[in-house]
């Protein structure tokens, strides 16, 4: 692909003690990384850990209840415009619209994105990707859903940005387009770019871990509650039957 | 490499335009419901030419804001359902800027045919021969802040399933100064009077609206993304 014609001077994305609270609950708190240009980092943790929480919080769409999310040396804050100049996020909705077809779509996605049109050989071989080539003039209404996600998927290329978040990237796709997903994250960290992954499923790329579960003040406040509720429990006994 | 905004602007501005006359867009329900609610008043007042005449241009104006208001309702909420708002929100024109595009989108694809057709309706309604221009006038001077308040509303209730009638309850009170001075500047050219003191606080309205309008959407559809 002709994209690979450019690399990207990025730099190091990094998270200092950052906490999110969301609906009163500390979803995780004192949360540190640090993504270096051509570097892959994987969110591990369990379901509700705050993985896709984190990655919405790169983005600028939550606020960090503490801490601050960095970029090379600029201190980035929500809605900044270069933070979302430099950023894609691809989460669980895949943002097309079904009464368009995938090339209307592509289009409007990728002018909105850059301010330029794009070529229609350079959308060709980003479709070819994933496969959807031949999909391209037909309506998004008729795609089954393992094809709109690999449509949304290609927003990652339109929007060519150095800081990939892809949430669960790998939902409903087969081996071969997870291969063609593995090729295509591998090509964009030679190229420079960083990528933050929320992932159950091994990709294929060699990347860091991080842990969110080890952030997360879920396991620990049950923990906590759980001895509380022990201990008022035993106080509310007979005294007889008291365990001390 | 920076963007060039004015071709994202013009990006989501098309966008929108498109999905409005698209199947399932706002733009042919807005316009089928302001003919048939004109329509109906006719039928149910009665064919008394006198009767109708004094009651055109409320009536038009009336319409015309609840259209509006009902083609508002999907103006962020489509946008939200599918992720495209995140994405939006990550475009190099910033929300405030897409809030713009979206509502001036909505301006041009939805409310300025309704006030194209306002003529035949207003034959339908016997509206008096000097009251046709300035009742466009008013039109074009007014409805903008329709779109410019309806935003604000479609915004903070975008999350809210069912939001419509939410919407309509925080939305409407603010389009009575609107309604009051675009009304009032038809009745004043039916009277021979001079109509330029209400299109000119109607003008005023809207500019207001312009200024807020956009920033106050933004910032109810950052909420909405947390």
């Amino acid at each position: 692909m002709d994209q690979s014609a450019h690399s990207f001077d990025s730099q190091t994305l990094s998270g200092h003690g950052l906490a999110c609270r969301r609906g009163g609950r500390l979803v995780f708190s004192g949360l540190d990384f640090s993504v270096a240009p051509g570097r892959l980092l994987f969110l591990h943790g369990k379901n509700g850990s705050g993985k896709s929480t984190l990655l919405r919080l790169i983005a600028g769409f939550l606020p960090a209840s503490a801490g601050d999310l960095r970029y090379g040396t600029d201190v980035w804050d929500r809605g900044d415009a270069a933070l979302s100049e430099t950023l894609v996020y691809a989460g669980h909705d895949n943002g097309l619209k079904t009464a368009l077809t995938l090339r209307e779509n592509s289009e409007i996605y990728a002018r909105i994105m850059t301010g330029r049109p794009i070529a229609a050989d350079r959308l060709l071989d980003m479709a070819d990707v994933f496969g959807l080539g031949a999909l391209l003039d037909r309506p998004v209404r008729y795609f089954s859903s393992g094809q709109r996600h690999r449509a949304s998927l290609m927003r990652f290329l339109l929007a060519d940005r150095p800081v990939w978040l892809m949430d669960e990237p790998t939902v409903g796709l087969d081996a071969d387009n997870r291969t063609a997903l593995a090729t295509l994250m591998q090509h964009h960290l030679d190229r420079g770019g960083i990528i933050l992954a929320a992932s159950h499923d091994p990709i294929g790329v060699a990347g860091d871990v991080l842990n969110v579960d080890e952030c997360n003040s879920l396991a620990h406040a049950k923990d906590v509650a759980g001895g509380a509720f022990v201990a008022q429990y035993n106080n509310s006994l007979h005294p007889f039957w008291r365990e001390d | 490499m920076a963007a060039p905004l004015r071709s994202v602007f013009m990006a989501v501005l098309a966008r929108d335009m498109r999905l409005a006359w698209s199947q399932g867009g706002t733009g042919t329900m807005a316009l089928s419901f302001f003919l048939i609610a004109v329509t109906l008043f006719a039928f149910g007042v009665g064919p008394e030419p006198q009767v109708l005449s004094r009651i055109a241009a409320g009536v038009i104006w009336v319409v015309a804001l609840l259209a509006c208001l009902l083609s508002l309702d999907r103006l962020y909420q489509a946008d939200f359902e599918d992720g495209s708002l995140d994405d939006l929100a990550l475009s190099p024109l910033g929300l405030a800027g897409v809030a713009g595009a979206k509502i001036l989108a909505h301006w041009l694809a939805t409310v300025l045919p309704l006030i194209l057709i306002t003529p035949l309706l207003g034959l339908f309604m016997h509206l008096g021969a000097d009251g046709y221009l300035v009742l466009i006038a008013s039109l074009m001077i007014g409805t903008p802040a329709l779109s410019l308040i309806g935003s604000i509303g479609a915004a903070l209730t975008v999350s809210v399933r069912r939001g419509g009638v939410l919407m309509a309850l925080l939305v409407l009170p603010l389009y009575v100064p609107t309604l009051i001075f675009g009304v009032g500047a038809v009745d004043a050219a039916l009277n021979m009077v001079t109509p330029m003191e209400n299109l000119a606080l109607l003008g005023a309205v809207s500019l207001v609206a312009l200024v807020i309008g956009p920033i106050a959407s933004a910032a109810a559809l950052r909420l909405a993304l947390e």
